[in-house]
């Protein structure tokens, strides 16, 4: 209590004149520009460390969600793993080849068949999401509900979610096709690369999440 | 500026009124809008504290203003028990979630981590507003999570959502805890008053809340790690940085499992699943499957919702005060004008303690019937966190040991801050032993621990930083005569109404009770229950002080330089209050360690972060901190 503000403030010069901080007041030296050159105007590693850090947080979901599977699975009833599933396992593997071949193409700056390659990889998005809905067509047949045991709620739970997950990446992907197709590519290699990457990233991760999901589904039943 | 290069302005100041202060980009209108939000928040919790205390002290009382406010809580202006079991969830949701959680790291992390790290902004500033509008609907919806049942038209405002979501029920909010525990929670109407559509509404809000957060952690860790200026490694940051990164972290790996529950949750109330529901429940007189209003449920597990909650609900305790942490690190330091003691002990204590905070969550779960072999582990975990909160403790008394320390309000806040963590912590050693727990867990003893270590310890944080901060962000210093005023009768009060808790939970009185005038061993303590309240009342009153006290110092208070408290860190390197891209074009260079006070043959008894050797007469290269 001895000490009030009063004084504190009184003293309180900043950076004064004495000693000049580098906000401003001195012309050179500061910033990014000094030593090592300007500051990258671009940087990659932002939209790189953005989706691993997105990763974590579906990655954690997932974990969460199978915890739950796996300490709801009480073996009284037994679900068939729809045979459809198996189709959309290959089809979401194939899709991560196909858009590795895009991302391929893209550094060999082939831009006709990196669109292609895009385009394949859509159609295998849209052909994934079409052969779940068939798969819970299959469920349904077969008797096995949405409303029911917990067991059988997860076929389509899990389905439905990782689904929703894929749907931000099939965004993802016609996000790349625009900026491709208009066509300001060329100033702007750096930035495309860098899109393409971490969309390429998000899908491969889709891919091992269905995998992961599909495992567990067929494995503990 | 002409030295100004691409990268700083990524969006240039606005100009109208709506892009400058509703939908900012900039992350300190954005933080400021955090702060603003959670003192509203925290005004809706304190007021319902406000009517719990009047009712444990004083049941059986008519309070007609009641009646007036609350027609169907307290009818006749008495309160019914479903109006304070309301409160209880509605004030610990509120302070939780919409206080705690958004002012530390929301509030202060937004405004002041980019510019102690030398950042123009945050990373992605479009993400950022989207993740403050994204909180603020969620508070929207909790509050009217409140009122959904209490009027018959409000009730109809969502009835095309299906029959669970139409309110109007007459009866009070949602009645589950801010756990809200299952089967209760995830049956809907048919497991009684506040079951119904306000509970929907809650387990909603706190989903959105959930994906606020998310954006908001998304955003502090990309730009923590990759739009530091030069200079600025992860060893020089403040310790301000490290906390709200490590809460940061601690959000991203747990709010998703929150998330991932509550949409399970809202699954079985509002579509009939069972994750949470096991079969033959009998509840409200009725058998699961006997009756429309209570379809079959089969095979969940409703412990299973206490582990995805508390699995997400023990960080979040961690969330609320490491800011608290840093805050006080920070301001220990700069008032004792000392360097903080053990720099990098700090940082790995930080991280420590964010990490164990993920393996502790059964602590909250002893008394659900786990195993005692699962119970002991949890147990150790959660005493090997003390640890580490040593660590820091004795951190902060050894910045002070010796020092001569200018006793500011935010330094007496700070101060505060260490006590109530001590004294709140060590009932923690108690608690966290299963044993123990088991008679202890549902009394006062239990309230009284939390609030005191995560509750009133973060709030304590929050004020420090805000009577630290003020004069950055408004130019003003928030009025040190009130200030002290406001926080010798909060810290006395907050002593006077939780300690006794302690006492209460060791006598074991029961928590979450409504009234205590029906058990005669407890009548004894019925003075000391009216002792609480009057101790409430008073420190609430005084919060009063504090709120007039940043709306009359933002227009009236004393100016204040740029740098009023010669502290060292890169926000007191820019004008006060810093401009649009926080350092007019020129982003710093960083020379040194955050704390570079009392340096030995230095003219000054601090050397800011942004001055290079060449500037400081008798600075000899000190790269970093000391020891």
């Amino acid at each position: 209590m001895v000490t009030s503000t009063k004084s504190v403030t009184k003293k309180g010069t900043g950076s004064g004149a004495k000693f000049p901080g580098p906000n401003g007041k001195k012309p050179g030296g500061n910033g990014w520009h000094g030593d090592d050159g300007s500051r990258r105007k671009f940087s990659p590693a932002r939209y790189r460390i953005t989706m691993w850090v997105v990763l974590a947080a579906v990655i954690m979901m997932f974990a969460a969600l199978s915890s739950v599977y796996i300490m709801s699975v009480h073996g009284e009833q037994r679900v068939a793993m729809p045979h459809m599933f198996f189709a959309s396992t290959g089809i979401i593997l194939f899709s991560s080849w196909t858009l590795s071949r895009a991302k391929r193409s893209l550094q060999l700056e082939q831009s006709r068949r990196y669109v292609n390659w895009l385009l394949v990889t859509l159609a295998l998005g849209l052909a994934f999401l079409s052969s779940q809905l068939i798969g819970w067509k299959e469920l349904k047949d077969a008797g096995v509900y949405f409303v029911g045991q917990p067991h059988s709620s997860f076929f389509y739970f899990f389905t439905a979610v990782h689904g929703v997950h894929l749907l931000g990446g099939i965004f993802l992907l016609v996000f790349l096709l625009i900026k491709s197709s208009m066509n300001i590519l060329k100033p702007e290699t750096e930035k495309r690369n860098a899109w393409a990457a971490v969309v390429a990233l998000y899908w491969h991760a889709m891919g091992a999440i269905w995998v992961w999901l599909f495992l567990l589904l067929l494995v503990l039943k | 500026m002409s030295e100004t290069h691409e990268g700083v302005h990524r969006h240039p100041a606005p100009t109208g009124f709506i892009r400058k202060y509703i939908f900012s980009l900039d992350h300190k209108v954005i933080g400021i809008q955090y702060i603003i939000l959670a003192l509203a928040a925290v005004l809706v919790g304190m007021i319902m504290s406000l009517l719990m205390r009047l009712q444990l002290s004083w049941p059986g009382t008519n309070w007609p203003i009641l009646e007036t406010f609350f027609p169907t809580g307290a009818p006749g202006g008495l309160m019914t028990p479903e109006f304070y079991l309301s409160l209880v969830t509605m004030h610990g949701t509120i302070m939780v979630f919409f206080v705690l959680t958004t002012a530390p790291q929301g509030g202060f992390g937004n405004y002041f981590l980019p510019i102690q790290i030398g950042a123009e902004d945050m990373a992605f500033p479009v993400l950022n507003m989207m993740s403050f509008w994204v909180t603020f609907v969620g508070f929207i919806v909790i509050l009217f999570a409140i009122v959904v049942e209490g009027n018959q038209s409000i009730g109809q405002w969502f009835a095309a959502l299906g029959p669970s979501f139409v309110g109007g029920s007459g009866t009070v909010g949602p009645i589950g805890g801010w756990t809200g525990y299952a089967p209760l929670s995830a049956l809907g109407k048919v497991a009684g008053p506040g079951q119904g559509a306000g509970m929907n509404f809650w387990v909603i809000s706190i989903a959105i809340f959930c994906v606020g957060s998310l954006l908001g952690a998304l955003n502090f860790i990309t730009t923590l790690l990759n739009m530091r200026t030069k200079g600025m490694s992860l060893m020089r940051m403040p310790l301000t940085c490290w906390a709200w990164f490590t809460t940061a972290v601690l959000a991203l790996l747990s709010f998703p499992v929150l998330l991932g529950g509550g949409i399970l949750l809202l699954l079985d109330r509002v579509a009939g699943t069972s994750f949470f529901i096991p079969g033959g429940l009998y509840v409200s007189g009725l058998l699961s499957g006997s009756n429309p209003n209570f379809p079959l449920h089969t095979g969940g597990s409703p412990i299973l919702w206490q582990h995805l909650f508390w699995f997400f609900g023990h960080p979040e305790v961690y969330i609320a005060i490491l800011p608290g942490m840093g805050a006080t690190s920070h301001i220990l330091a700069t008032f004792a004008r000392k360097p903080v003691f053990g720099y990098r002990a700090m940082v790995f204590a930080i991280f420590a303690i964010g990490l164990l905070g993920f393996f502790v969550w059964g602590h909250h779960m002893f008394i659900s019937g786990m195993s005692p072999y699962s119970a002991v582990a949890f147990s150790i975990l959660t005493l090997s966190i003390g640890v580490p909160s040593a660590v820091k403790t004795f951190n902060w008394l050894g910045t002070l040991w010796g020092s001569r320390i200018r006793f500011t309000t935010a330094m007496l806040f700070a101060l505060g801050f260490v006590s109530l963590f001590v004294a709140g912590g060590i009932s923690g050693l108690i608690l966290g032993q299963s044993s123990l727990d088991l008679a202890m867990h549902d009394t006062y003893i239990v309230t009284g621990h939390f609030h005191l270590v995560m509750g009133v310890a973060s709030i304590f944080g929050m004020f420090a930083a805000l009577y630290f901060w003020f004069p950055k962000m408004f130019g003003r210093f928030l009025g040190e005569g009130l200030g002290k005023f406001h926080f010798w009768i909060t810290f006395i009060g907050v002593y006077c109404i939780f300690m006794p808790m302690h006492i209460m939970g060791i006598a074991g009185m029961p928590r979450r009770y409504s009234q205590f005038t029906e058990y005669e061993f407890l009548k004894g303590l019925h003075p000391l229950v009216v002792f609480v309240s009057v101790a409430a009342i008073i420190t609430i009153a005084t919060q009063f002080v504090f709120y007039f006290n940043v709306i009359w110092s933002v227009f009236k208070g004393k100016k204040a330089g740029d740098n009023p408290w010669e502290a060292t860190t890169l926000e007191w390197n820019t004008a006060t209050p810093p401009p649009h891209d926080n350092f007019a074009g020129i982003l710093p260079t960083v020379y040194r360690g955050p704390y570079e006070f009392a340096v030995p043959g230095a003219p000054r008894d601090f050397i800011m972060q942004a001055e290079a050797d060449s500037e400081v007469p008798g600075g000899n290269g000190h790269n970093g901190h000391k020891h």
